[in-house]
């Protein structure tokens, strides 16, 4: 799989939007700054991180569904956006190869269309149906693939739970048959036993039809479990990325380790156990992020240092990445 | 043994929406002692928060307690009046909800807030009362109380909030305070902090704990005691260690194995429960459970199961547990 080569690649990419104030005073949020990474064909990178961390806006950047202020996108060897070059090609020849399931299946679905016309129109934008039976049969099939049935077709969101409505979120997607699917927290507002069918069924697609997934999520649990590799988030940078397994066994970054250690585990035993690293106050706000490293008002190992340099963010490891100052103190 | 803060008894409880009657709880029952810390664990619609709004008097028009009986330190909440269940909430049961975005009101200062509850409920003066609302956000780790009591809701972020609600909760110290999620709102880093100070001021304060969740990490951590619920039924009922490792029925065991173990090494595949939640409006006959079971057997189908004692602290309502009784001989029916 590593030999693979790279379906997505992100350089720099950076999000800014404005927030209020004019001319010199004009304020920005900054939601995604100078992150980069690459993401394999036929893999699943995780994004992890907690609310405003700007995982989604990251998602969504890679989509251009938001217009990136800065950074290059190049999907497939194709530039699809570079600031400095000044490209920003048209996205609708790319939207067929790459889609997008949104997080809240009561909210990305039109409650005034029927289910099987969420699907189709994919198919009417594309233009992928030849004719009218075409069409009908495409989507019975999505919809059986995704574990509802042809009656399914006529009836209207609101008549779905929330695991069928993810379901149908996740067969729009596939209609225009795609090779890569931004995942933005997909199970996150379901119940542990639907979320289970959800994330089989994410895995399942995956297999037979060779896609390639960007998973966001803020529970690392989930995020480990479909992911090969994972990278963590915090306030618009990326800390760290590494191969699942590393990323949760050896991580090297003091956030990554604290986000890791609290995580409620289901196992009263090791919990009992368990050693929190308690993060004290808050994530600062995005609009006014700290100077140097952005985690140093909640890092126990911060100095002077972390104050005024930006950390790299460098390999540490065989496909081990992470940005911090005190690589050195914080393992073991 | 201590003593006993709340008795339920075949709790029955029903919302009689336009649709029809909804059968929110079927009969439960349970017990609990001062001191202990209860985790009532379900999906989404099993009954879990109505079970602990009830014991506060908030399951209001259109619901209505159809069956059943509830004791809570002394009072019997089933005959109660509106009227009385003004002096217990928030004196001797209290309760922290979900949302700590919606559940404070905006237009109050945090101060406000916190000294309305002293004020309705003690003979303290006003200045007495700001002093105790100082103290109690001290208590929740608020740094500068001062200042924080002039300020309103929106001005502090969600773990701030969820700990000012702590403080109001905790203001007249409560017998039993109910946590309905209360940290299923707010990230893991800021879930860790609330749940660390939970733990204290439990420990400190001594006070018992209905804690209802979906997340089997949190009760892992947090409780003595779990009731799984499923269709306004407890399914089973037992300590932590024997909810989680020696799980007896059906869905508790689908519920454990559906979530993704952090720590394991290899990649297993997740084993889910295969189907949807039951429709209240139109309950199965027998077992709630039995559409979704894989060990459904035709008994299940028709009637609900009896109880099967499995230790002096474990139970649960299951067909197959009830047939090993009988195979082994046992007292079953």
């Amino acid at each position: 799989m590593s030999e693979q080569k790279n379906l997505v690649e992100v350089k720099h990419l950076q999000q800014y939007f404005p927030a209020g104030g004019f001319g010199k005073n004009k304020r920005y949020v900054q939601a995604v700054d100078d992150v980069s990474f690459a993401i394999r064909k036929g893999e699943t990178l995780g994004l992890v991180g907690e609310s405003g961390c700007g995982k989604t806006t990251t998602g969504r950047t890679l989509l251009r569904l938001y217009e990136p202020t800065g950074g290059t996108i190049v999907y497939d060897g194709e530039v699809l956006f570079d600031k400095e070059q000044k490209i920003a090609v048209d996205m609708l020849p790319y939207r067929r190869r790459m889609q997008i399931v949104f997080q809240d299946p009561y909210a990305s679905l039109d409650p005034r269309m029927t289910i099987g016309d969420i699907v189709g129109e994919g198919l009417d934008i594309h233009k992928l149906a030849e004719n009218d039976k075409d069409r009908h049969d495409r989507i019975i099939s999505l919809l059986e693939r995704v574990g509802l049935n042809s009656e399914h077709a006529n009836r209207y969101p609101h008549e779905f739970s929330g695991g069928q409505r993810q379901r149908v979120g996740i067969a729009r997607a596939l209609a225009v048959d795609p090779e890569f699917i931004v995942c933005d927290e997909p199970v996150s507002a379901l119940d542990v036993s639907i979320q289970a069918q959800v994330v089989n069924m994410f895995e399942d697609l995956q297999a037979e039809m060779g896609l390639t997934y960007l998973f966001i999520a803020h529970d690392l649990s989930v995020v480990k479990h479909i992911s090969n590799r994972i990278g963590v988030m915090y306030l618009g940078k990326l800390v760290e990325l590494a191969d699942s397994y590393e990323l949760i066994a050896h991580s090297v970054h003091p956030y990554t380790r604290s986000l890791i250690s609290a995580i409620p585990v289901a196992d009263p035993k090791t919990a009992r156990q368990a050693k929190r690293i308690v993060l004290q106050g808050d994530v600062p706000s995005p609009l006014n992020p700290p100077s140097g490293c952005r985690f140093r008002t909640r890092c126990p190992y911060a100095d002077e240092r972390c104050a005024a340099e930006v950390p790299e963010f460098k390999e540490v490891g065989p496909g081990h990445w992470a940005a911090c100052h005190h690589l050195d103190k914080v393992a073991d | 043994m201590s003593e006993k803060i709340l008795d339920i008894q075949q709790e029955r409880l029903s919302f009689f929406t336009p649709a029809g009657e909804v059968k929110a709880l079927n009969g439960v029952s349970f017990a609990m002692n001062q001191g202990d810390v209860l985790g009532i664990v379900g999906e989404s619609g099993s009954g879990k928060s109505v079970t602990a709004y009830s014991i506060m008097g908030l399951t209001a028009y259109p619901g209505k307690l159809v069956g059943g009986k509830v004791w809570f330190n002394g009072h019997q909440i089933d005959e109660m009046s509106e009227k009385e269940f003004r002096k217990i909430r928030g004196n001797e049961v209290s309760i922290i909800f979900q949302d700590p975005m919606t559940s404070l009101n905006p237009v109050y200062t945090i101060g406000n807030q916190i000294v309305e509850v002293i004020l309705l409920h003690t003979q303290k003066t006003k200045k007495e009362a700001w002093a105790r609302a100082k103290e109690l956000l001290e208590l929740v780790g608020i740094n500068e109380p001062e200042r924080r009591l002039k300020q309103y809701p929106h001005e502090l972020s969600g773990g701030m909030r969820q700990r000012v609600m702590i403080a109001i909760a905790l203001a007249c110290e409560p017998k039993l305070l109910i946590a309905d999620e209360p940290t299923t709102a707010l990230d893991v880093t800021i879930q860790a902090q609330i749940l660390e100070l939970m733990q204290d001021l439990r420990k400190k304060l001594g006070m018992s704990i209905i804690m209802i969740t979906h997340d089997l990490g949190v009760v892992a951590s947090m409780c003595e005691k779990i009731a799984v619920m499923y269709a306004g039924h407890i399914v089973e009922y037992g300590t932590t260690d024997e909810i989680f490792y020696n799980p007896q029925h059906e869905y508790t065991k689908g519920l454990i194995n559906s979530i993704p173990k952090l720590n394991a090494e290899e990649k297993e595949r997740l084993v889910p429960i295969e189907g949807t939640p039951v429709d209240l409006l139109n309950p199965p006959a027998g077992c709630p459970f039995a559409p979704r079971c894989k060990s459904c057997m035709k008994v299940c189908l028709s009637k609900m199961p009896p109880r099967t004692e499995l230790s002096d602290t474990h139970y649960t309502y299951c067909w197959l547990r009830q047939k090993e009784e009988f195979e082994k001989g046992g007292k079953a029916e």
